[in-house]
């Protein structure tokens, strides 16, 4: 079975909070209301509450991703390069 | 069948869905609001939003049924899709099916919200602006019980609260804290000629 | 030591080099191809925009991508306001550059060359505009210059990209990076313009040729904006691996005592000028050391300065340069710039150095793009080095600012 792991879109999150109200255990909000995702593969028994907190997303932030494994290297993080 | 059942079952689910469809429009309108208590949780708002909205299109899709299989009104399939086909209240009943229409349309949309995007699902929920009230206004007018005093009281009810939301919405500013300064930013990074 | 590589040819005085004089200095442009992938594997170049990219990989990843059809982005944005070297290079050696932009085109497979100069960069403008009607009509019909927005985040990879594709210059979320899919759908290639000019010379004379250029190990020359207490300030060129102190030295030296460096911008960190006088400016070794070069800013704060004052100001100016997508970025790096500025007027609230510690861990990668990363870099680097100031300021004592 594939792991997975929660992946954010920070450039649609309006900090609309459901996906914290849902997934407490995997997602807490910042000082300024928006989540903070717990990093890494989610627990099998907390995928149903994760799926949950993704589909109840008013913008469509959330998506649950197979976790990436190392492979062949990337370029860098983006930058003026 | 019954006739007699056939047609009380159209009357009642017919309430019943405005009712229940005011009930979404308000709950959609707390949604955007991000309405907010200690006692209730954002999810309630868009959790009930659904779940109302999908029972009103069971009893939507009750009311339609038995309004055409009964024999008294004479309603082909037709006249559940195409509008103001019926020799029955061509008018009133035509609008009945338009804001069926539109309410499918969002229905869909919304269940399939996945996979269309956020822009394009959208879009198509401001529809329920216009749904409402032509559902509204087909229940006034093709109504049997529209001058009953029950009736006039539900109707009343749901006007009401369906404008006080509407007020509500049209006299708050964004919520979203973002809004205003992302547009600014977005402003000035613009290219300024056309490509 | 200074105007080695890059610079070598007329003097800055004499403004922008012609195509002409380009040509009789260097030699007709070679071609583009495979091989210099390799080459440029060899002569280890990395990005000169901060991130120190190895630049050989990052076109393989594009070329590996491409079916023809790739686009070239030569990145001039520089929205770091601390930086003048890629304003500088486009001024004087425009040709530089856009041969390194079409040798890269041809390298990775790329149908198209735009030119992402900083509109706010006039005179860079101005000559990349000359430079392009100079060339032949062969190398015109692939390049286009397209100014970019004066805000410190156009020159993200990922803006430049949608500001391309859409008109704004707003970083978007990743995946995909631009090398995958980036203006069109197309493999993107975001190179700064510093990268491809050297890129453009090692095509010419070869790896081992950059690598000589180097010290102690070190390959290349290097760009760099030298600024603050110094006798004179401006952009040189020094080869990489040389000391902050020999760059300093470069500058005319110090005006009065130094206190710290500012090294790589408002996306880099302050070091104590005792450590930084010997540290080698090599940007693959500092990566490797935990620093970076960045874009190659060398700004120096003297003791007269007040540290914190300074420091606000820079995160401030990054606090109004987010690009207000990202809620932890915007309110995040704002909090941090209030916080500061009270501190550094020393009427600081309760909590607020305490504050600063928490925000900065919190802000860190939350963003969409790596703007609030480097602001908490920044941020982190002065609660670390001026740590005494701080605590003075958030203890209330220390000096008054009228």
């Amino acid at each position: 079975m594939a792991q997975l792991e929660m992946w954010i879109d920070r450039t649609k999150c309006d900090g609309h909070r459901l996906c914290a109200e849902l997934f407490p255990e995997g997602i807490t909000l910042d000082d300024w209301g928006y989540p903070i995702i717990t990093p890494g593969a989610i627990p099998p028994r907390l995928l149903p509450h994760a799926q949950r907190a993704v589909d109840s997303c008013p913008v469509l932030a959330l998506a649950l991703r197979r976790v990436a494994r190392p492979s062949a290297p990337a370029p860098a993080p983006t930058a003026t390069t | 069948m019954n006739n007699t059942i056939l047609w009380y079952t159209t009357r009642g689910a017919g309430a019943v869905s405005l009712v229940l469809l005011s009930a979404v429009v308000v709950l959609g309108v707390l949604s955007t609001l991000r309405y907010e208590s200690p006692t209730w949780p954002r999810f309630l708002t868009t959790g009930l939003h659904r779940n109302i909205a999908l029972t009103a299109v069971v009893f939507l899709a009750l009311h339609i049924v038995t309004a055409v299989v009964d024999p008294f009104t004479h309603l082909g399939w037709l006249t559940a899709v195409v509008p103001f086909s019926s020799y029955y209240r061509t008018f009133w009943l035509g609008l009945g099916t338009i804001a069926f229409e539109l309410l499918l349309a969002i229905t869909v949309t919304s269940l399939v919200r996945g996979f269309i995007g956020h822009g394009t699902w959208r879009a198509i929920h401001w529809l329920a602006y216009a749904s409402w009230p032509i559902a509204v206004m087909h229940g006034l007018g093709t109504g049997t019980d529209t001058w009953s005093v029950w009736m006039l009281a539900i109707d009343a009810v749901c006007f009401v609260a369906v404008l006080a939301a509407v007020a509500a919405r049209l006299l708050t500013t964004s919520p979203d804290p973002l809004a205003a300064d992302r547009a600014r930013f977005r402003e000035r990074v613009s290219r300024k000629t056309p490509r | 030591m200074s105007a080695l590589n890059l610079f070598a040819g007329p003097a800055p005085s004499a403004g922008a080099e012609s195509f002409t004089d380009h040509t009789r200095r260097l030699g007709v442009r070679p071609k583009g191809n495979r091989a210099l992938l390799d080459t440029l594997d060899r002569s280890g170049l990395v990005g000169r925009g901060g991130a120190s990219f190895p630049v050989g990989t990052k076109w393989r990843s594009v070329a590996g991508r491409s079916r023809g059809g790739a686009v070239v982005i030569a990145n001039g944005a520089e929205g770091e306001p601390l930086s003048r070297k890629d304003q500088t290079l486009m001024a004087l050696r425009p040709h530089l550059v856009i041969d390194g932009a079409l040798l890269a085109a041809e390298a990775v497979g790329a149908k198209r060359v735009l030119l992402y100069v900083g509109e706010a960069h006039r005179v860079a403008v101005a000559s990349m505009t000359r430079a392009l009607a100079e060339r032949p009509a062969s190398d015109v019909a692939r390049a286009t210059l397209l100014p970019a927005p004066p805000s410190y985040v156009a020159g993200e990879e990922s803006a430049a990209v949608h500001f391309v594709n859409s008109g704004v210059a707003t970083p978007t979320a990743v995946p995909p990076r631009p090398f995958e899919r980036g203006v069109d759908g197309r493999p993107t290639l975001v190179q700064n313009v510093e990268s491809l000019a050297h890129a453009a010379l090692i095509a010419r004379y070869g790896d081992a040729w950059f690598q000589s250029l180097g010290r102690h190990g070190a390959v290349g020359t290097v760009l760099l904006t030298v600024s603050g207490a110094v006798i004179r300030p401006g952009v040189i060129e020094v080869p990489s691996g040389c000391t902050v102190d020999e760059v300093l030295e470069l500058a005319g030296g110090v005006r009065g005592t130094a206190r710290a460096v500012l090294l790589g911008g408002y996306f880099g960190g302050w070091i104590s000028s005792s450590r930084a006088g010997t540290m080698a400016l090599d940007p693959k070794g500092l990566r490797a050391a935990g620093g970076s070069l960045g874009c190659g800013v060398v700004s120096v704060l003297d003791d007269v300065a007040d540290p914190l004052e300074v420091s606000a100001r820079i995160i401030q100016h990054l606090a109004n340069e987010s690009a207000a997508q990202c809620g932890p970025c915007f309110f995040g790096l704002r909090s941090l710039a209030a916080a500061t500025t009270r501190l550094a007027r020393r009427q600081p609230d309760d909590g607020d150095l305490a504050h600063l510690h928490r925000w900065a861990a919190m802000v860190k990668g939350r963003g969409a793009c790596r703007h609030p990363d480097g602001a908490v870099a920044f941020m982190q680097s002065a609660l670390s080095l001026f740590e005494p100031e701080f605590a003075a300021a958030a203890g209330g004592r220390g000096r008054m600012v009228s």
